[in-house]
Formats: structure tokens, sequence, C-alpha cells
């Protein structure tokens, strides 16, 4: 009975594979990339737990054990680092994760469908701007001397030079996310005006019948029928808490607004790469990071599904 | 009845408030996003004195193409837009490359063996073995200095992978796999004539995401190259947007402050130059992206 089972089992997944040779052909390809370039450096993240040498390579160096953990929860710069990735993450959240569900509600109820598709592509644009181009655009606009923002400072009155912005911690955090909202607002609306367009009519013409004005139909058409996206949306935006860019930091960093502007991905960076060359303290600092991303990740996912019953799983 | 049409006047005029007050927001949303990107382009077609010292507000002051004759006599510039050219063709063709060869199969319905690829799949996204373990591996695959290294490290994006395959499975119903079936033809004969001729929605999004994505990345760059020769725009444009120190050996004020000019007027020139291409392609993509990103991306 039991070999039978076995060879039943057998024997279908060699049909299979007879079958389906082609499909496995083609995605080896993709398979072997991600093996090498995404699966291999999880594996060399071992580093991390090692004393890493250049001349033993990562699987020689010798064992160190949490070492270099200890070293990075101890430091003195550990909570700055720590609340300034936190601050400006959670911060992104609370703002740039409502706002374009807001604007596309709004944006849905305009009838001119012109007007609408000008307001959409004009949102669209910072989106196709890179981080370098808006770093230097928000550089010159705030240039204190030849920047917009020094021309009004003066046509106001005000005496001397205009605050240098990219000098002052206390503005990093609010610049870093509006300009963040100012380049990704339309385009993050993309989806949520995708899943407005398919709300049937019908409920629309119900809610009308039934004397609802236009701002109780978004309240009660046109929100319920998004939420499911919305969740999904946010799950997403939760598990990536920790993962504050590295490129627009590292852009807007000045040494004179270290004190907020200096994350864990750019700190990674200059331990390793750029001022030192501590290789193994930066990989810890690195799985640190990517640890709390999953874990975090892991337990938004559970509390959705509680909150859903289940329906809500993007695993 | 007298009541019935007394509310319904209410109610539009209501509805006739919110149009009006969303109408403005939206206008004032546009300006406000518009705003920054028209004073750029405005102080790149004024003189060199009129932006230094702040006199742009809108529209372009003592209007003059000096800025642009600054950027095209600068060489780095034009070794950037070729470096940056090359890497985005031949990284953007790997992309599409390997990620139709890993959404198509995972996008049959049949396909054994499915559920074990994408989990395999799946894990990268949330997990990674982070920066230091990526460089080491650039490293001792002997890549640092070349531009294989910027193509390689980013040649395949789960994320967009996902969404092709949902392209597929929600676009390409499933019977036309089974008279293919019938007609004897063989899964990669399937993905060759049927699904890709059916797909061109997908593969111009694609184009679109991952090209945008290349020309304006500067980090691997700049973790990878040292030699300035490779450097693609946008490290170039750091390079030019940095230097504000002017050259000391230079007394004379008058050419001091010439040079200061000139040296505003080159960023704004910069700016617009390598944001250009990226912004003209997007409308030829444009129609295909209802088809494309919508599909794609909303399951159902």
């Amino acid at each position: 009975m039991i070999n039978q089972k076995k060879h039943t089992w057998r024997y279908r997944f060699v049909r299979d594979l007879k079958r389906d040779w082609q499909l496995h052909l083609l995605i080896l390809f993709p398979l072997i990339y991600i093996l090498i370039f995404s699966y291999w450096p999880m594996y060399g993240a071992q580093i991390a737990f090692r004393d890493f040498s250049p001349r033993k390579g990562i699987l020689e160096s010798d064992w160190v054990g949490v070492k270099w953990f200890v070293k990075f929860l101890t430091n003195y710069n550990f909570r700055q680092v720590f609340t300034n990735t936190l601050a400006l993450s959670v911060g992104s959240i609370l703002l740039s994760f409502p706002l374009p569900i807001i604007f596309a509600l709004l944006l849905n109820t305009v009838e001119n469908e012109k007007f609408k598709k000008f307001v959409q592509n004009v949102t669209y644009i910072p989106h196709f701007l890179s981080i370098m181009v808006l770093v230097s655009i928000m550089r010159q606009i705030f240039n204190p001397v030849s920047g917009i923002y020094g021309t009004v400072y003066r046509l106001l009155g005000g005496a001397g030079y205009a605050t240098d912005f990219f000098g002052l911690p206390g503005a990093f955090r609010a610049t870093y996310i509006l300009s963040g909202i100012w380049q990704q607002l339309g385009w993050n609306t993309i989806i949520y005006m995708a899943a407005l367009s398919s709300v049937s009519p019908e409920y629309h013409e119900a809610a009308i019948m039934d004397g609802a004005s236009r701002w109780k139909r978004i309240l009660y058409v046109d929100f319920p029928s998004i939420a499911p996206t919305v969740a999904t949306m946010l799950i997403l935006r939760c598990g990536s808490v920790m993962s504050v860019g590295f490129e627009k930091a590292y852009l807007m960093q000045t040494s004179l607004n270290l004190s907020k502007s200096e994350i864990i991905s750019t700190y990674v960076y200059k331990v390793a790469l750029g001022t030192g060359t501590d290789f193994s303290y930066a990989s810890a600092i690195g799985l640190f990071n990517s640890i709390i991303n999953c874990v975090l990740l892991v337990f938004v996912n559970q509390l959705t599904k509680k909150m859903t019953s289940g329906e809500m799983n993007m695993f | 009845m007298g009541r019935t049409k007394k509310r319904h006047i209410r109610k539009s005029r209501a509805d006739l408030a919110l149009q009006i007050a969303v109408g403005l927001l939206m206008l004032l949303i546009s300006i406000v996003i518009l705003y920054p990107l028209i004073y750029v382009v405005s102080c790149s077609f004024s003189s060199g004195a009129a932006v230094a010292s702040g006199r742009v507000l809108l529209l372009p002051v003592e209007f003059s193409l000096e800025g642009y004759k600054l950027v095209f006599s600068y060489r780095d510039i034009w070794t950037g837009y070729g470096n940056t050219i090359l890497i985005t063709l031949v990284a953007t063709a790997l992309n599409l490359l390997l990620t139709t060869l890993c959404a198509y199969p995972l996008s049959r319905k049949r396909f054994q063996g499915k559920r074990i690829y994408m989990l395999l799949f799946m894990i990268p996204m949330f997990f990674s073995g982070g920066m230091i373990p990526s460089y080491l591996l650039i490293y001792n695959l002997g890549l640092i200095g070349s531009r294989w290294s910027l193509i390689l490290s980013g040649a395949l994006s789960i994320y967009n992978m996902i969404i092709m395959r949902t392209f597929f499975q929600n676009s390409i119903p499933e019977e036309l796999y089974d008279a293919a079936r019938v007609d004897g033809i063989s899964d990669i004969g399937y993905l060759l004539r049927i699904v890709m001729p059916l797909s061109q929605a997908i593969f111009a999004v694609m184009i679109l995401y991952y090209a945008v994505g290349h020309w304006n990345s500067y980090f691997s760059a700049m973790l990878y190259l040292r030699d300035k020769k490779l450097w693609p725009l946008q490290l170039v444009l750091r390079g030019i947007l940095n230097a504000s120190r002017m050259e000391l050996s230079v007394t004379d004020a008058d050419t001091l402050a010439a040079m200061r000019d000139a040296a505003e007027l080159l960023k704004y020139g910069v700016i617009v130059v390598s944001s250009v291409p990226v912004l003209v392609a997007y409308p030829f993509v444009q129609k295909y992206f209802q088809k494309g990103v919508m599909i794609g991306s909303v399951k159902g």
C-alpha cells in the first residue's frame, strides 16, 4: 500500500517534470541570479559574527560571536542613529501614507476629465526626477543667497542672510519628509485611483437615490471599496519601517545637521566604506537593521490578519 | 413633493461646494508641485548674474542660453551621459530578459513547483544580507571598477517581476493556453508567440520602471566605480553641485564674480539636461500605463 503510494508520487513527479521541463529551464536563469546576488550575501552576512580580515576572506575569518552587536548597542552613537532612523521612517509613514489616499479620494470626485488628467500628470512628474536632482533642486531653492528662499526672505525685509536649512539639524526631518511627499504624492495615488475606478457605479447610483451627498459617498462608498488595497499597502509600508533609503539621507547630510541626519544605512556606509574599513562591525549593524525589519513585517502581518480575520495576508 | 425638491437643491449645493473646494485644492497642489520645476527651468535660461543674485522669481530674467553653452562645453557631462546611456541600455535589456524568464513560469497555473520557487523569490524582498556582504560579493567577483557591477547588481527586481506575473495571470486567458496546447505548441513557444505579443503594455511599463531606475541611480556607482571616466551622469552631477569652492589663484574680483555666476548657472543647466530624457520618455509609455500597471498591480 505504502509502496504503491510512493510509486504514484514519484510517477507524478517525473511526469510533471517531463511536462514542465521547459518552464524549469526558463526559471533556472533568474534562480541562479538570485542565488548568487541575493542568497550569497545573506550567507556572507555571517561576517557580522566574525572578525573579518580581507586576507582570510569571509569563511576563514575568526568567529567572535555577538561582539559587534554588543559594540553597536553600547556605542554612544547607537541611540542617536536608531532614533533618527525610526523618526524619519515613522514620520514618513504617518504623513506620506494617508495623504495619497485622501488625495486619490478627492481627485476621484473631480468630474472634469481633462482637469483630472492634468492634475494626475503634473503630480507624477517629480517621481521621475532622481534623488540627486531632487536634493540639488532643494539645495538651490533653499540657498540663502541665490535661491528663491533667500530672495523671498529679503523681499519680506529679513535682515542679513536667511538661515541655511541644510545646516540646521532641526529642519532635517521636516525637509526630508516634505520633499518625499512632494516627490511621491501623485505617484502613490496610482494604485488607489485604479482601485477607485473599479468601484461599480451602481453603488453610487444607489447611494444617490438614498440622498447621499458626494461627501457621504466618499466616506461610505469610495473609502470602503479601497480599504483592502489600503490594508495591503499599509502592511508593505510598515514592513520597511527600518529601511530608510540611504540615497536621500546621504545627499542631504552636511557636517552641521549630522546629529539628526545620521541614520543606520549612512552609518553602515561610513563605518565600512567611507571613513573606516570595519566590515564586520558594519555588517552587524546592517544585519541588526534587517532583522528588526523582518520582525516588524511578520508582526504587522499577523496583526492585520487578526484584524481582518484572515482575509488580508500577504504571504 | 416640495420637500423632496428642496432637499435635492440643498444636497447639490453641498456637492457644489465640495466640488469647488476640491478643485481649488487640486489647483493649489499642482502649483506647489510645478513651481520649483518652473523655477529651475527659468533659472537655467537666465543670465548668470541674475541667478546668482537671486533675481529670478518665476520667469527667466535676462534671457540667455549661457547656462546651456556651459553645459555643452563641459566634457565630463558628456562622458557621464554616454556612460549612463550605455548602462541603462544594457541593464534594462538584461532586466527584461530575467524578469520575463521568472514571471512567465510563475504565472502558469499548472506549473509544478511554483510555490517553492515563489517562496525562494519572495524571501529576498523582505530580508537582505545588507550593504557590506553585497559589496564583498562584487569585490570577490572582481567587478569593482567595472560597469558590470552596476548592471549585475540590479538585474532583477522581484517587485517588478510580481507585477509582470500578475499581468500575465490576469490578462491572458487560460483557454488560450489550452487551445495552443492542442496545436502542439511548447511552453517556450507559447511564451514567444502568444504571451509576449499580447503583453506589450507590461513590457512598456517594465522598460520605463527599470530604465528610469538605472538612469537615476548613483549609489552603486559610488560604491563600485572609482574611475571618473566610468562615472554615470548622476555622479558627475554630484561633483558639479558640490563644487562650491572657487579657484583661489584668481584674485581679480570681477573674474571671481563671473566664475561664481557661471557655477550657479551650470548647476541649473545640468539639473535640466539630466532630467529631460526621463521626463520625455514618460508620455510615450503613458498610453500603456493604464493597462500595464492597473492589471499588474490590482488583483481581481
